[in-house]
């Protein structure tokens, strides 16, 4: 990332990450990846009646480079798969990704040739939003939801040790025995 | 293409496309004098509707040449149906074209009714529902139409306008049907569950707010001079054109041409009902506008009539034959929806011949006689049709679908080449396609 990430102490970084955790989770760029029905709830979340501009994200992002945050609206099939992830890797990083909807999420009712079971075996997936289509309220839920976990990431080698924390209870959860 | 190089073997790269086909793209163009320019828009892009793509030549700011790339959102859904039962079958096909999913699966089981001989057996009242929720449904659809074709021109207000109005109405939906989209709600035979309590007054306060926000909608938009520089004379496309690329829909009597099938091949009683069918002469991407504007009015009063016959109450609202019907009316339990406890006690405490039935028809469904049969319904955007095709059993054997955002989407090019590159994103939006349908 940036030069953020080369400060020294501990300290001094513990700071330095909560002011950029409280910045990246206040105004995260959207990329407008609607799909498929998602889309639709997606737009819906960002109509007046449900309101993203209360999290500062209403400006969705046309262009990839200038988004941060991939919310992947939809079945993602086959043909679509090498498109999807270009746009993940033209955005900037630190970026993050939810897949909404069951499709999204694991391929959903549409387990057969055309449709890619999971977007997570083509891009890393932050949070995962069930339903078909999940409510405009069970988006906003997961994007709260990232937030957290956007304001509590760590910096530089803290980072690190985060995301081996992160994998080691995932594993345990996974399996349920001590690595 | 010329007829040798049809003949030999096509390659086709991940993404679907000839890679040799952009090779000779590239090297026709560098001989060339022209100064032209090949551009890519989409699959990935804000205003093609989904994931529609486009491949233009461009000669300056002329769009010489438009070709469309589909598939990107290709799900399989007829294969899939071939491996469910007829009933399951609705819960696919209402994920086709996710802005009118009541259209697909009343399409879907008018193909199955009359492959069933049942047409004539169906409820009055399930008829009525049907038509209500069709034409609630197509407004919504026609919300979103102008909502995007707003959103594309860069006016977010009538976006939010009209996801304003449609969000009343996926209220009500979700009164109904229990979910916002895809519904599942219409099954062959009739319609899954009767209206709930208070509906019938929820569904007459929607029609005055709809009616508000139509107003509101056509306010912003029929008189706004940017709009009409915008749309006027753009994207036209005449009646013979219309007719000759298979367009229907609001494109067709945009055109001047008052085909409606609601009108002219009459389905679940649309003979009953007194309603207009809407025609601009302009074929151009405003008459297309006003086409769906006053389409939205004339869906209002069909959902009054529908009030009035639905308000006299009773009735049932699935087929008496127990061969096909749901063996149960569902109820609402503390833990969602399901069948009634009455029910449940008498398969499970009375009456061993009911439990046996129940289960038959619940995991392996019903037959269906061997033969095909095709039905049709006028969706928002135009001709929905429906291709049923069974071999006795219990699962279809083939279901296709005519799709009209598949046959519209043809006419892209005939509306965008000599225009200019601006055009061809209002061609699209007026167009309203919707890639979910396309591709399925």
């Amino acid at each position: 990332m940036g030069i953020e990430e080369h400060l020294p102490g501990d300290f001094f970084l513990s700071r330095v990450e909560q002011l950029a955790g409280w910045a990246r989770s206040s105004s995260l760029w959207p990329a407008t990846f609607g799909l498929a029905c998602c889309a639709i709830e997606m737009m819906a979340a960002g109509g007046p009646r449900h309101d993203l501009a209360r999290f500062g994200m209403e400006r969705f992002s046309a262009t990839p480079r200038q988004a941060d945050l991939l919310i992947v609206a939809g079945r993602l099939s086959q043909k679509m798969a090498p498109v999807i992830r270009q746009v993940y890797d033209q955005m900037a990083g630190p970026k993050w990704v939810i897949a909404m909807g069951v499709c999204a999420a694991s391929g959903g009712m549409f387990n057969n040739y055309a449709v890619v079971q999971g977007v997570d075996k083509i891009i890393p997936v932050d949070m995962y939003v069930p339903g078909c289509p999940p409510r405009p309220e069970m988006l906003l839920d997961g994007i709260v939801k990232l937030h957290d976990r956007i304001r509590s990431e760590r910096l530089g080698h803290r980072r690190v040790e985060q995301l081996d924390e992160r994998e080691a209870a995932a594993l345990q959860g996974a399996s349920g025995v001590k690595r | 293409m010329t007829s040798e190089t049809a003949q030999e073997p096509q390659y086709f790269s991940i993404t679907g496309a000839d890679p040799r086909e952009w090779e000779d793209m590239i090297a026709a163009a560098a001989e060339s004098d022209e100064d032209r320019l090949v551009i890519n828009m989409g699959p990935h892009h804000p205003s093609t509707h989904g994931v529609l793509r486009l491949v233009l030549t461009l000669d300056g700011e002329t769009v010489e040449e438009a070709r469309l790339g589909i598939g990107y959102l290709h799900t399989g859904i007829e294969k899939n149906m071939e491996y469910r039962t007829w009933t399951q079958g609705v819960t696919f096909c209402t994920r086709m074209d996710y802005l009118m999913p009541l259209f697909n699966e009343t399409a879907y089981c008018l193909a199955v009714e009359k492959l069933l001989g049942i047409t004539d057996q169906i409820p009055e009242r399930a008829q009525v529902i049907r038509v209500m929720m069709m034409e609630l449904n197509r407004i919504s659809s026609h919300l979103v139409a102008i909502a995007t074709f707003g959103l594309e021109l860069g006016a977010t207000t009538v976006m939010t306008n009209g996801f304003l109005s449609r969000e009343r109405i996926l209220e009500t939906f979700e009164l109904i049907t229990g979910v916002r989209m895809n519904h599942g709600y219409i099954r062959p035979g009739g319609v899954v569950q009767d209206l709930p309590p208070g509906s019938i007054t929820r569904v007459r306060e929607l029609v005055a707010e709809t009616r508000d926000g139509i107003g509101r909608l056509a306010k912003l938009l029929n008189a706004n001079p940017v709009f009409l520089a915008r749309t006027r004379d753009v994207a036209y496309l005449d009646i013979r054109g219309s007719v000759t690329l298979g367009v229907t829909g609001p494109l067709l009597r945009a055109a001047g041409l008052p085909w409606d099938l609601r009108k002219s091949q009459p389905y679940c009683g649309y003979e009953t009902y007194d309603f207009a069918v809407p025609v601009q002469h302009s074929g151009d991407a405003y008459g297309r506008h006003l086409v769906r504007m006053a389409e939205m009015t004339e869906s209002l009063n069909i959902v009054e009539q529908c009030l009035d016959r639905l308000a006299a109450g009773g009735g049932p609202v699935m087929i008496d034959d127990k061969k096909i019907g749901w063996p149960a009316q569902l109820a609402l339990g503390p833990d969602g929806l399901g069948n009634s406890e009455q029910h449940i006690a008498d398969i499970m405490g009375s009456s061993m011949e009911a439990l046996i039935h129940h289960f038959k028809l619940v995991t392996e469904g019903f037959r269906v006689p061997a033969g095909e049969a095709y039905a049709s319904v006028e969706s928002p955007r135009g001709e929905l049709g429906v291709h049923v095709v069974s071999d006795g059993g219990t699962r279809p054997y083939r279901v296709h679908f005519r799709d009209p955002s598949f046959a519209n989407l043809q006419a892209i090019p005939a509306m965008c080449e000599g225009g200019q590159l601006g055009d061809v994103i209002v061609a699209v939006a007026s167009l309203d396609p919707l890639m979910g349908g396309v591709d399925r």
